[in-house]
């Protein structure tokens, strides 16, 4: 792994020789990599490489798979998300995250979706309205929405389903918003809004997308990490990955030379 | 670029771009070999031949253009495919600009042969030589990628440079003892001018070709904080400067 320039920025996250199993299936290998903290991190590379795996060791989601068990570490604000007196719980409310299916819950309406998480997480939402609408603005639907508050969720486009569902994960007011290839389900057009909230969500949190497509990652990510059969094989800012990585690896995938 | 894509249709993209491009610089060879030709052997009738190849190298830089153009929009290239086709953009200007010169060169023969000649061209030719070494090594360089030999060619551009001082200073010892001369003199050293240009884009070439190989700039090494201005030719170097020699009157030669 290289990394051009010395880093001048804070780690929100940090992988430490990150191993991951599918049972016997050794799918992540010594990660080390740094996530820094209100900027976008892509992970990209083919089918199988690791990076989903990747990004649901950073909430403790892998282990909730059969089977499943990790080695190494994950640091969030230099503490470790394993240690045996943290709860998985408060670990994923802080990283949030987001599938590429846009999952809302069918049967409540725009408002109950938003508030949902916060209300399952046991918190006391004293004011439902306040609290939909900020989340809302933040994703640019307040605007569309805000008249249709009590409609049903199945009312909304695929894309407003997804807006709504990083809503929802924002409600919960995490540091991390981990997105796994939001866009995969939505024409050019939503990809460029939700590309746009992407952008604008950087302020306020970090982001960590994992994406297969490699237009997407050079417009949206600061630092680009790509994976390749479970190794992480060069991290470093977007702009030097997109025009002189350093790894031949590297070159062969994002020019689509590979295999 | 040693993988192939695994987009056949992209490859072969990449391919024309870069047979353009050769094919460009084989032009402006030709043609700076051709007018240098007609200069020598005071041939009008190849200088007129040689300033219509122009026209094609002309076609080439459209060509090229619009193959990039093409590229950039379809293809969405990145890392040494992006490298390689922005800097066939530039390349283009410059080799389109090379021609121009060598039209140049060959205006200003035409002009001189219907004059008796002034001097044999020694320095000169020599120059031409260097500069022509030049266009065709960045041209190899480009082709075989190779950084290391596109790097040589850059440190020959001051060679050039001190033919063109030399020139001058004595093309100015000519017009000062015989005003007679001064038109010729001017022509020739127009056409030392013109080639010391095409030395200049060829150096260019080079660093583009670093460039795409390794991904770092090397132009202006420690030149971009002063202001960019080229000095006048000769005085520096030469014993008596010319200001020294204009000074003096007539030269002692």
């Amino acid at each position: 792994m290289t990394r051009s320039d010395p880093p001048d920025e804070t780690e929100k996250m940090r992988a430490d020789c990150l191993n991951a199993w599918f049972g016997e299936l050794h799918a992540l290998k010594d990660i080390t990599l740094p996530v820094i903290e209100n900027k976008v991190t892509a992970v990209i590379g083919p089918s199988g490489c690791g990076k989903s795996t990747f990004v649901r060791c950073l909430n403790r989601m892998h282990e909730v798979t059969d089977g499943a068990r990790t080695s190494g570490d994950v640091l969030l604000d230099n503490r470790s998300i394993f240690r045996a007196d943290v709860d998985p719980v408060s670990v994923r409310q802080r990283v949030g995250m987001i599938f590429q299916r846009p999952n809302p819950f069918p049967a409540m309406t725009v408002r109950e979706n938003v508030v949902a998480g916060l209300r399952l997480s046991g918190a006391d939402v004293r004011d439902v309205d306040s609290v939909a609408e900020d989340a809302l603005r933040q994703v640019s639907l307040w605007v569309e929405l805000k008249e249709r508050l009590d409609a049903p969720v199945e009312r909304l486009s695929v894309e407003q389903q997804q807006r709504l569902c990083i809503a929802r994960c924002l409600a919960l007011q995490p540091e991390v918003v981990v997105m796994d290839e939001p866009c995969a389900l939505l024409d050019p057009i939503a990809t460029s809004r939700i590309e746009e909230i992407i952008h604008g969500l950087r302020d306020r949190y970090t982001i960590v997308i994992v994406t297969h497509s490699m237009q997407q990652a050079a417009r949206v990510s600061d630092y680009t990490a790509f994976f390749y059969l479970g190794e992480l094989v060069e991290y470093d800012d977007a702009d030097v990955i997109f025009t002189k990585p350093a790894d031949s690896r590297t070159e062969d995938y994002i020019t689509g030379r590979f295999g | 670029m040693a993988r192939q894509h695994s987009h056949r249709g992209y490859e072969d993209e990449l391919r024309r771009v870069r047979e353009t491009l050769v094919m460009m610089g084989a032009k402006v060879e030709e043609m700076l070999a051709s007018s240098m030709r007609a200069l020598v052997e005071r041939d009008s009738e190849l200088a007129r031949r040689t300033l219509l190849i122009d026209r094609q190298i002309n076609r080439f830089e459209m060509e090229v253009d619009d193959q990039c153009l093409r590229i950039l929009a379809r293809r969405q290239p990145v890392a040494s495919d992006l490298r390689f086709l922005t800097m066939a953009l530039k390349a283009v200007t410059d080799l389109e600009r090379m021609g121009d010169l060598a039209v140049n060169v060959c205006e200003r023969v035409l002009e001189l042969n219907d004059e008796p000649p002034l001097k044999p061209y020694v320095d000169l030719v020599a120059m031409a030589d260097t500069a022509q070494e030049m266009l065709r090594e960045a041209l190899d360089a480009f082709v075989a990628s190779d950084a290391e030999r596109a790097s040589t060619i850059i440190d020959r551009d001051s060679k050039v440079d001190a033919y063109y001082a030399s020139i001058f200073r004595e093309l100015l010892t000519y017009m000062m003892e015989d005003p007679r001369t001064i038109y010729r003199a001017t022509r020739i050293q127009s056409i030392a001018k013109y080639v010391e240009r095409i030395a200049d884009h060829a150096t260019n070439l080079a660093e583009m070709v670093v460039f795409m190989v390794r991904g770092k700039d090397i132009r202006h090494p420690g030149k971009l904080q002063r202001p960019a201005s080229t000095p006048p030719p000769p005085a520096a170097q030469s014993s008596g400067s010319v200001r020294d020699l204009v000074r003096r009157g007539s030269p002692k030669r």
